[in-house]
């Protein structure tokens, strides 16, 4: 296992990927001379090419409905779209020909795009740079979504997404890109279906997904060391599909759950995963779940009006905290 | 054109015809259901530019008003009847409808609903064409209408700049939707846009299927060549409204009398007359086959095959059992 950063996952998996075929391709704003906004295409240029490695024009819709078009034919592309924000530019074409070309088709033909793209809120980029929209996309039939939170997840989830023959969503954060952690050395493949138990813990489930676990790992090691309550920690790494058996098996477990999510409440993740509680273990509840949320506002430029916007390991601890009476 | 392809030629345009009218009973009728966009009027257009493509090879997409392009590629008429009216034995199983046919086998990328939405679809057709070193060509017919979407600048803009092998066929019959193209449209002849991205246009009759044909050899040869994308504009007509659920009121009745005087079939008709080549009574002959052919071959089957079962419902959303699904270490 080697220690490297988020974004070397995401290049190592590309490189490897574009050196076994020769119809993988990577393209977006400034991911070729340019070696990527978040270097996650560092050096693939060199080493294969303008015609493998393309620079676009800022074209979101365009570029994104070019590559989904290649991959009709066999063609394995990766786009990046610099910010999930622009990819709002793209929903006509991940939304009505990626997600839905096998079913009107009949399954004659799938368009196994991988689409790459970092959502959140970073450090005062405002409204038009902040948002997370992977709400939007879970909601999507015909599109897989997943969040990797970890180096050893984002390597092995593009791995199989570039692989795999359904559209892929990946939503990345634009601030864990530097994140350290450690990555298989041979390839892996990382499921893209399910989610999985990354502390385990007796009383309280406390579901996060891709930045949020880790603000859902900070309150449990709090929790734990000064009020004596253990959280598990499930890492929902897929948002579509949502792993209803996972979620049950642990709320089965604790009988108690809280769902950290960075974007705003309304029709999110939160929403869904309480749904499938309702749905799968009603009975084995002894509290009512609870959601930590943004605020339903557009990100504010100001720091300390986007700090209030969006939720923290200190808001997952008082929700906690709250549910067991404290 | 032989005279032997050019019989063949009225044969097939006829037939298109006949077709689309056949699915206009069977709209009245109830069988088929949803939004029905037709063809008559701008036969001409996939006919000739087909003709001088190679069918079956070069893949070709296009909008909603779909039923002949895919026939024209190659897709057996009895399915896209069966599809139309939402048959298991359909060209898409039922699950798509006359807005999105698909004939992948006969490279038939499908009929697709959101107007300008094939324009970046065919380039990356292209673009894979081009990685794989294939002779194959990318061929998008859509309407004169699409042009107003950003899909369309911007798809001309990278198939330039990457240089791909994609022919852009403009069938401008003048309105989108229900609005005549001078109201909704700053430049009116389509070709005239294109020059902003050094891209080869031409605008042609679109009634005249052997000008049609004529502009598309040059058209196909040109991208085939691998001298990059062209773009085609045949001025042409649709007879009938937009769709089904459209009156039609909103053109001139003198408008559509002098495109009448231009029919594709009767204008090729006539030369053949003219020169020999068939009699009237040949050409009723033609028609009445035609009909024949339709009746009790296509749809007889549409109307005999089953319905997609219920229980397959949630079939063909996602891949069946993808490996890499469900990851490990390989």
């Amino acid at each position: 296992m080697a220690v490297m950063m988020y974004w070397e996952a995401l290049q190592r998996a590309q490189d490897e990927e574009m050196t076994r075929d020769p119809l993988v391709l990577v393209m977006g704003e400034d991911v070729g001379v340019a070696g990527g906004t978040y270097k996650a295409t560092k050096g693939l240029y060199d080493k294969y090419g303008a015609e493998r490695v393309i620079d676009t024009p800022i074209s979101e819709n365009g570029f994104t409905g070019l590559a989904i078009g290649a991959s009709f034919i066999g063609v394995r592309p990766v786009i990046e779209i610099m910010s999930v924000n622009f990819a709002w530019l793209a929903m006509d074409q991940i939304f009505n020909s990626a997600a839905k070309v096998r079913y009107m088709s009949g399954g004659q033909l799938t368009a196994p795009v991988v689409i790459r793209s970092p959502g959140g809120t970073a450090h005062q980029l405002g409204a038009q740079h902040s948002a997370r929209m992977e709400k939007v996309f879970m909601g999507i039939a015909g599109l897989r979504v997943v969040t990797p939170s970890t180096p050893k997840q984002a390597y092995g989830m593009l791995k199989a997404a570039i692989r795999c023959n359904d559209p892929v969503f990946i939503n990345e954060h634009e601030l864990m890109y530097n994140m350290k952690g450690e990555v298989p050395d041979g390839d892996y493949f990382h499921p893209l279906e399910g989610s999985e138990v990354a502390r385990p813990g007796r009383d309280v489930t406390l579901f996060g997904y891709n930045i949020s676990v880790h603000w859902c790992l900070e309150a449990a090691e709090f929790l734990a060391t000064h009020h004596g309550i253990d959280c598990e920690v499930v890492d929902l790494f897929t948002l579509s599909p949502l792993d209803r058996a996972g979620i049950k098996a642990s709320v089965s477990k604790t009988h108690r759950a809280v769902i950290a999510e960075e974007a705003e409440a309304p029709v999110g993740v939160g929403s869904e995963v309480i749904a499938i509680i309702n749905e799968e273990c009603f009975f084995e509840l002894d509290a009512a779940p609870l959601r930590v949320s943004a605020r339903n506002v557009p990100i504010p430029y100001n720091h300390k009006l986007e700090k209030a916007a969006i939720p923290s390991a200190k808001d997952i601890v008082h929700a906690v905290l709250k549910m067991f009476g404290k | 054109m032989t005279p032997a392809d050019k019989k063949r030629v009225l044969r097939e345009m006829l037939f298109a015809r006949r077709f689309e009218e056949r699915c206009y009973e069977a709209y009245v009728e109830r069988k088929i259901g949803g939004f029905l966009h037709l063809y008559p009027g701008q036969e001409a257009c996939a006919q000739g530019v087909m003709e001088a493509a190679r069918p079956g090879h070069d893949y070709v997409i296009t909008g909603y008003r779909d039923h002949i392009h895919a026939i024209k590629c190659g897709a057996d008429p009895k399915a896209v009847m069966a599809e139309l009216y939402g048959k298991e034995t359909g060209s898409s199983k039922g699950r798509g409808g006359s807005m999105h046919i698909f004939d992948v086998e006969h490279h038939f990328m499908g009929g697709y609903a959101l107007v300008g939405g094939p324009f970046p679809l065919a380039a990356g057709i292209a673009k894979g064409l081009k990685m794989k070193g294939s002779d194959a060509i990318s061929i998008c017919f859509l309407g004169d209408a699409a042009n107003n979407q950003g899909t369309f600048h911007e798809s001309l803009n990278m198939a330039k700049v990457w240089n791909l092998p994609v022919l852009y066929v403009c069938e401008n019959n003048l309105y989108g939707i229900g609005t005549r193209i001078d109201r909704s449209t700053a430049v009116v002849d389509q070709y005239k846009r294109v020059c902003g991205y050094d891209i080869p246009a031409v605008q042609v009759d679109g009634q005249d299927v052997e000008v049609v044909y004529q502009a598309a050899k040059t058209a196909v040869d040109h991208v085939r060549s691998g001298k990059g994308p062209y773009f085609l504009e045949l001025m042409t007509y649709r007879y009938r409204g937009h769709s089904m659920s459209d009156s039609n009121a909103y053109r001139a009745k003198d408008e559509e009398r002098m495109w009448s005087k231009r029919d594709p079939i009767i204008m090729l008709r006539d030369r053949l007359v003219d020169a020999g080549e068939i009699s009237l009574d040949d050409y009723k002959a033609m028609d009445t086959e035609i009909l024949h052919q339709i009746e009790s071959e296509i749809i007889k089957f549409a109307e005999e095959s089953p319905e997609p079962s219920v229980n397959e419902l949630e079939k063909y959303v996602l891949a069946d059992n993808d490996p890499y699904v469900r990851g490990g270490v390989r």
